[in-house]
């Protein structure tokens, strides 16, 4: 097995708001492999988001990491000072976000910010970091990189901006690539250009990726590993194929029947009844189960703990645990 | 404007060389012409969904607004159930034709209760005879779309995405349309509910036999919901057809690699899977090719394909195709 390069264990985020503590990441744990992808997918306030962020900590003022640790590289990096973060984010993990055109500075040009991240974190200066900027603009295929780095954000299309960014992330080499929702702002042809752009990359210069989004076709392209997140918590983890052709948590099963499927044209989509978790009131027992068809009384009292499948993934989920338990088949993990 | 145009009785809708242009300035003095919509004809029969697909600025919202008027279109003929669509005419009409806008957060006034969003169109179209009535026909669309009664006398911003969308569906049911617009209705929410609301639609359809110009950019949504599909480029339809023929089938080099491009919720296929990655960027409307719209990105491009802009032909069996090669 590849060596783990980062390690969350037992996060807890929360943010203080005016309505009480709402508890956007209750007890996470992963592991991300060198040179992995990793896409963790659930519907907004899952927590997929504030989980990114917090490995970043770059969390709203109100936001703050309760407990837990995220091991980079062996080190625990929520106890370092944040001078030693600055040094972290850019050069060890780097982040793109949802909408190029807001994450990118409007009244500087496109060559100023990328060359920005390549001062703070290189011997490179003037000419040189230059010369970086149009190498790393080449390596995204944006054309013409001499004329584009004197050009400003408003200049550009919303394809080449999510290039421009993932240039920008990649300019100091990182180890790790968090994508939050990265093509969600973008059209298909376009979002299959970037999807296409990131595996190129991530096979050229061999970084893990994060990739954060609620898109279930995206992952299943991208991902070779797969967490689903409902309430903060992870709900089922495994490979593409686990999750996808043998889903074992309600929520996930529940998830792949309401996407519309060309096989199943003509039938009714099978929704999750209900709404979303509100997250200033978590239930006690399993966050999923008010829309859970399957919720027992045990659901509502005690959260599920992860246990191992048949085919090796792992899932927390009550309803599955008495299946196996009435096959007479069970190994719960630790 | 062809004042001799005939529509055909058994539509619904018809729509018949719509043009929208916008003035844009370009300097000091000049303006030019943005052709955001440039010559798109169609047609829906009662009960039936039309899905409308495209990308970004191909024009598909514009189409939407221009046939329920709230803008007036630059050219061409509309017709809603026979007659002709103009500014005296589309007061009395709009009770028939309604719109379900993408965004549940801005398109419902924030001061007003559940009550008074869904009984507005009531009220404009003078619909009840007492406040009894009133809350009655309210209380009934709610039940409709799936909200509870106690909801009534609450404000907007106490719902969640989902419930705000059926909240904008039961106002648009308020008058007992015979057709929705619905643009891009579902992209805002998430993929459960999403899926709760597709089924609203359907549901709706069985029960009203309303008719929907759905207009959205998820093709898989699309190809669920839709009869029949019209795939537009640039201002200009490319290509109209059944919902599984354009899927199974697709002629149009750009419905190709928009079909391919689709991220599909399968690894297998997804990761086996041959995708036509278009090159470049949509060209801007204000400098469009000539000819053909598609011909810079488009690798079967010839000499033809810049001299002249292709016409919609039929390919049998009602599938219409714009392209000089295919």
């Amino acid at each position: 097995m590849a060596e783990n390069i980062l390690s969350v264990q037992d996060l807890h985020t929360s943010f203080h708001t005016d309505n009480g503590e709402v508890m956007a990441v209750n007890g996470v744990n992963f592991n991300l492999a060198a040179g992995k992808i990793l896409g963790i997918v659930g519907e907004s306030g899952s927590g997929k988001s504030v989980t990114a962020y917090s490995i970043m900590q770059i969390l709203e003022k109100n936001g703050a990491i309760k407990s837990g640790k995220i091991l980079y590289k062996g080190e625990d990096i929520t106890k370092w000072p944040e001078q030693k973060m600055r040094d972290f984010r850019g050069k060890c993990c780097s982040i793109i976000f949802q909408d190029p055109m807001t994450s990118l500075n409007p009244v500087f040009t496109v060559g100023f910010q990328l060359e920005e991240a390549i001062r703070l974190h290189t011997e490179r200066r003037g000419k040189e970091a230059e010369r970086r900027a149009i190498e790393m603009l080449e390596l995204v295929g944006v054309n013409e990189p001499e004329k584009r780095i004197r050009q400003y954000p408003y200049e550009l299309s919303g394809g080449m901006r999510q290039r421009v960014m993932i240039a920008m992330a990649l300019a100091c080499e990182p180890d790790i690539l968090i994508a939050d929702e990265p093509t969600t702002a973008l059209d298909v042809t376009i979002q299959a250009q970037i999807l296409e752009l990131m595996q190129s990359l991530q096979k050229k210069l061999g970084m893990a990726i994060i990739m954060v989004t609620h898109d279930l076709g995206v992952i299943a392209q991208m991902a070779d590993e797969i967490i689903v997140m409902y309430g903060g918590r992870v709900c089922e983890r495994g490979t593409a194929e686990d999750i996808f052709y043998h889903p074992c948590h309600e929520y996930t099963k529940g998830l792949l029947r309401s996407i519309p499927n060309v096989d199943r044209i003509g039938q009714k989509l099978e929704p999750i009844s209900g709404t979303p978790i509100n997250l200033l009131n978590m239930p006690k027992g399993c966050a999923f189960c008010p829309r859970c068809d399957a919720a027992m009384k045990i659901c509502l009292e005690e959260q599920p703990p992860e246990v191992r499948t048949m085919d090796g993934h792992l899932v927390s989920c009550w309803a599955h645990i008495r299946e196996e338990i009435d096959a007479g088949l069970i190994t719960v993990q630790g | 404007m062809d004042k001799n145009y005939v529509p055909d009785k058994e539509n619904l809708v018809e729509v018949n060389d719509l043009k929208m242009y916008f003035p844009v300035k370009t300097g000091l003095f000049t303006r030019t012409p943005l052709k955001a919509v440039d010559g798109v004809s169609f047609a829906i029969k009662p009960g039936e969904t039309l899905g409308l697909v495209g990308e970004s600025g191909c024009g598909k919202t514009t189409v939407g607004r221009a046939v329920i008027r709230l803008y007036t279109p630059t050219d061409g003929d509309l017709f809603f159930d026979g007659k002709r669509i103009d500014s005296q005419s589309i007061g009395s009409m709009r009770k028939d034709m309604q719109m379900v806008f993408q965004d549940p957060y801005s398109s419902l006034n924030p001061r007003m209760t559940v009550e008074d969003i869904i009984g507005e169109p009531l009220d404009v179209h003078k619909l009840y005879a007492n406040a009894k009535e009133r809350r009655e026909k309210v209380l009934h669309l709610m039940e409709l779309v799936g909200l509870n009664a106690e909801h009534a006398t609450r404000y907007v911003h106490e719902f969640s995405g989902g419930q705000r969308q059926r909240i904008g569906i039961a106002r648009a049911l308020a008058t007992n349309p015979r057709f929705i617009i619905c643009d891009e209705a579902v992209s805002a929410l998430d993929v459960s509910i999403q899926a709760q609301v597709i089924n609203m639609f359907e549901e709706l359809q069985e029960k009203l036999g309303v008719a929907y110009l759905f207009i959205a950019h998820d093709l898989l949504v699309v190809h669920h919901i839709s009869d029949r599909i019209a795939v537009m480029y640039l201002g200009r339809m490319v290509e109209t057809a059944d919902a599984d023929e354009l899927n199974n089938n697709p002629m149009h080099p750009y419905t190709q690699s928009l079909l391919s491009a689709v991220p599909y919720p399968d690894p297998e296929i997804a990761k086996s899977r041959k995708r036509i990655i278009l090159e470049g960027d949509v060209p801007s409307p204000l400098h469009m090719p000539s000819g053909c719209a598609f011909r810079t990105r488009c690798k079967y491009a010839t000499e033809q394909c810049a001299q002249e802009c292709p016409k919609l032909t039929d390919r049998g069996n009602g599938h219409l195709v714009a392209c000089w090669n295919k």
